[in-house]
């Protein structure tokens, strides 16, 4: 079999780590927390970094008015659905097509793990802005605006007392690394052309 | 003339410099000296220390944990008093554990403290200690820090030879120190000599629970058994007790328990007793006791009455139980960590007296008896001696042992702790103690592995140590440093109570296993309300029952309305925060009893029985939040006659 094949065939494969890995990890530290509290976010769920995470963040949260964070959302039928196909599509590639395929695989990819950040911002958005009108506390910008509570999409940010970290996990990692074979694959393909 | 004065100058120059540098060089070395003891108990903030220590809160009834050794206080777990702070004893759960064969008895004396064995090793799943007023042993879990059973002792007043335990914490042991009519009966006190006995109590523990059971009781004359130990490693299977008071006297025990020249160490060989139980011996004598269980499950106490205790009368285990003659009325009892040295320390004698186990054995079996007591052999003096520590000081009372062969032996009279090298019995240093030290304790000192870095020494008087607070001052503790050759002196703590003995063990064996919250998915509380949906108020004739939630920053329900004076009001509160040091509190005004004080996940109750007609508040006492000030709530309170009915909300 052709090297670029093969590493078509693991590109294709690896975003299935997504079922096994977190896709993305929420921190928040504060004083108080010494053992910081965490939220994985898988493909099909929300996740204690340690037990009772969630709902001592939703206890945390309820101060200032924002949303519990939900048991359930569209996306966690959405997603897995997404890398069954997307992988069931990648591997229908590396067996049958060419080496063109590969990129059009990979453009894919990125077209459609930007839609899933993109989605993942707005929820953010929503979760950091959209706040009870009777929340305990009422917090406004130095220019008057309503203060949000949105975390990072990426990277580091202060949150009131909290530290908020908001980076991606393993499974995110693997889809990446899936991703970059078949980049590779692409060019390994055309070179042995 | 110039010349002169020049050179007297230059020679008051040269004095003056040579006095400055001495002076400097002096108070150069003395703070060096007390830095280096400061920092040898510094644990800078947010670090841990690196032993705890359960120490005996005395008459307080309590068991204390310190850290060591910076001597800092984290915990006073209330056992055998009512503690209206974390409402032991006054909340419906933990009121039985006080129950007894006399009713409710919210106090008493506790006084020493172990920690369970595993091969002779600390473990750190128990800690045992006595009740000695109306004897009890209890036992504390080391995940929650808390009283989890309580065993009467029944036919023992005084349990004060109590609470050791064997290598694998087979056996905690309850001696009686005031012998007694067994059983109880109606005779003149003076009749005492051959009609009072004195109980032994061997408590079986659970390997897999640690639940407490008498397994046997054993008969033994008419003495005072002053303090035990078990045998450790080769000596495993015996146990050793002191007794004073063989003169059997009734009255004035100063003068007339101190005639004889020689009391005894009864040796208890409790494996032999054990098999002939287990082969169907002993009798089984009607009693009553209380045998009082809290079961983390159901976070719910329960008092059982046990009605029968089985009892060995030592002649019919011939070969089971020997006294060792032991010079003038032993106090402690200690054998050190290979099992082969019984140490007894004669309070009223010069010398401390060490016996081998090897030529105790050896004489029992060549049958070298000077006589007997009510049957049981006594063994001679010099047979089974190995050797005594001549003149260390005066009223030796415990000994203690590190892990390189020293014993140390505290003297309340000359008030100072000596060790000594085992084997060779010569004192190779003394340190005194402020004041009249009692106990000492050497992390895992009484087991076969000790930790010989400190020793800490619980003193019994305290005179002017620290600031003045009247004529009763702080009862006091003193660490030591026995890393070295010479001990020496870091630092004095206050503790709470006397402390008497105390268990110390290194903070690694315990802190992984502490539990942080209890799971709301395990509470099987039989008043739980685990989810806000189930919050309700229930009528049953007279009494009112709250199924009350408690989370930052709300009681739910927090307004009740149709509860009636003469109603027996139950508040049952379960705190569902699952995050670590959240507990809530709650107190309700004019109830006849304490606060409750909740962890997260736990259930308590307590009663309330409304007197006057009115509207009255109840409020968190535990600032839990930002908002710990808001979280308040009231109820109505109707006539006896209104026909309000039972209404309850949250935020309506």
């Amino acid at each position: 079999m052709k090297k670029s094949r093969i590493i078509m065939i693991l590109g294709a494969l690896l975003p299935l780590m997504l079922f096994v890995f977190p896709l993305w990890n929420i921190t928040l530290e504060a004083p108080q927390y010494p053992t910081p509290l965490g939220m994985d976010i898988y493909i099909n769920d929300f996740a204690d970094a340690n037990p009772h995470d969630i709902k001592n963040i939703n206890l945390m949260n309820h101060y200032v008015g924002m949303k519990y964070i939900p048991d359930a959302i569209p996306e966690f039928k959405i997603f897995p659905a997404g890398v069954i196909i997307t992988t069931i599509l990648g591997l229908l590639i590396a067996f049958k097509a060419n080496y063109k395929w590969y990129l059009y695989w990979f453009i894919l990819m990125v077209v459609l793990s930007s839609a899933g950040l993109y989605d993942f911002y707005l929820w953010e958005h929503d979760y950091g802005y959209d706040l009870d009108p009777k929340a305990i506390m009422k917090f406004t910008n130095p220019d008057g605006s309503v203060m949000g509570f949105q975390p990072p999409l990426f990277g580091t940010k202060d949150i009131l007392n909290f530290r908020a970290h908001s980076y991606p996990q393993l499974g995110a990692i693997f889809m990446g690394l899936g991703m970059a074979l078949s980049f590779i694959a692409f060019f390994v393909g055309k070179k042995g052309k | 003339m110039k010349k002169i004065s020049y050179s007297i100058l230059t020679l008051l120059g040269l004095a003056m410099v040579f006095t400055s540098c001495n002076q400097q060089g002096k108070s150069a070395s003395n703070g060096a000296l007390s830095s280096n003891a400061a920092e040898k108990v510094y644990v800078a903030p947010g670090e841990h220390d690196e032993f705890y220590a359960f120490m005996s809160g005395g008459f307080s009834g309590q068991l204390a944990v310190y850290g060591l050794p910076s001597g800092r206080l984290f915990k006073v777990i209330p056992v055998f008093s009512q503690d209206a702070e974390k409402a032991y004893g006054y909340n419906e759960e933990t009121k039985p554990m006080l129950n007894t064969s006399f009713g409710f008895v919210p106090w008493d004396d506790a006084h020493h403290p172990d920690i369970s064995q595993t091969n002779g090793e600390l473990d750190g799943r128990y800690v045992f200690i006595n009740g000695n007023n109306t004897p009890r042993i209890a036992k504390i879990d080391l995940t929650t820090f808390e009283t989890t059973e309580i065993i009467e002792i029944p036919n023992t007043a005084g349990n004060h030879s109590s609470s050791y335990v064997t290598d694998n914490t087979e056996y905690v042991v309850a001696g009686t120190r005031f012998s007694i009519p067994v059983p109880q009966r109606d005779m003149p006190i003076n009749e005492y000599k051959g009609n009072f006995k004195g109980a032994l109590s061997f408590i079986s523990v659970d390997p897999e629970d640690g639940g407490m059971d008498i397994k046997f009781q054993v008969l033994m004359p008419g003495f005072d058994y002053d303090k035990a130990h078990p045998g450790r490693g080769k000596s495993h299977g015996w146990f050793f007790f002191t007794t004073y008071n063989t003169e059997e006297a009734n009255s004035l025990l100063e003068v007339n328990a101190s005639q004889n020249d020689k009391d005894f160490i009864a040796a208890v060989n409790w494996k032999k007793i054990e098999e002939y139980v287990n082969n169907g011996g002993g009798t089984i004598m009607p009693t009553n006791y209380a045998h009082n269980v809290y079961d983390e499950h159901t976070q719910s106490a329960t008092s059982t009455m046990m009605k029968e205790v089985l009892m060995v009368n030592p002649s019919e285990v011939p070969g089971a139980i020997y006294f060792l003659p032991t010079p003038k009325s032993p106090h402690g009892c200690d054998v050190d960590p290979t099992g082969e040295y019984i140490v007894g320390s004669g309070k009223l004698s010069a010398n401390v007296t060490v016996h081998s186990f090897t030529k105790m054995l050896d004489a029992i079996e060549n049958k070298k008896f000077a006589g007997d007591a009510y049957g049981i052999p006594i063994l001679n003096f010099e047979d089974v001696l190995a050797g005594s520590v001549e003149q260390p000081g005066l009223g030796p009372l415990h000994t203690e042992f590190d892990n390189k062969g020293n014993a140390y032996t505290s003297f309340f009279i000359s008030s100072e702790i000596v060790k000594w090298k085992l084997g060779t019995w010569e004192v190779v240093d003394r340190q005194p103690s402020y004041y009249s030290i009692g106990h000492l304790m050497i992390p895992g000192g009484n087991s076969q592995k000790p930790f010989g870095k400190y020793v800490v020494g619980m003193n019994k008087i305290t005179k002017d140590r620290y600031l003045p607070t009247g004529p009763e001052v702080t009862q006091s503790a003193q660490l030591y440093d026995i890393s070295g050759d010479k001990m020496e002196l870091l630092l004095d703590f206050p503790t709470v109570g006397e402390p008497h003995y105390a268990a110390g063990i290194p903070a690694d064996l315990i802190k992984p296993n502490s539990k942080k919250i209890y799971n709301l998915s395990e509470n099987k509380h039989k008043y739980a309300t685990t989810s806000d949906a189930d919050a309700r108020v229930e009528r049953n004739g007279k009494e009112v029952h709250i199924y009350m939630t408690t989370i930052r920053s709300h009681f739910n329900p927090d307004n009740i309305e149709g509860v009636k004076v003469g109603d027996k009001v139950y508040f049952h509160v379960t705190n569902l925060e699952q995050d670590y040091d959240v507990p809530h509190g709650i107190s309700m005004i004019g109830a006849n009893t304490s606060e409750l004080l909740i962890m997260p996940g736990q259930t308590e109750s307590f009663v309330w029985e409304p007197k006057r007609v009115g509207v009255w508040p109840f409020y968190c006492t535990d600032f839990c939040s930002a908002l710990h000030q808001e979280m308040q709530g009231y109820i109505r309170v109707s006539p006896a006659d209104s026909d309000i009915d039972l209404s309850w909300s949250l935020g309506e």
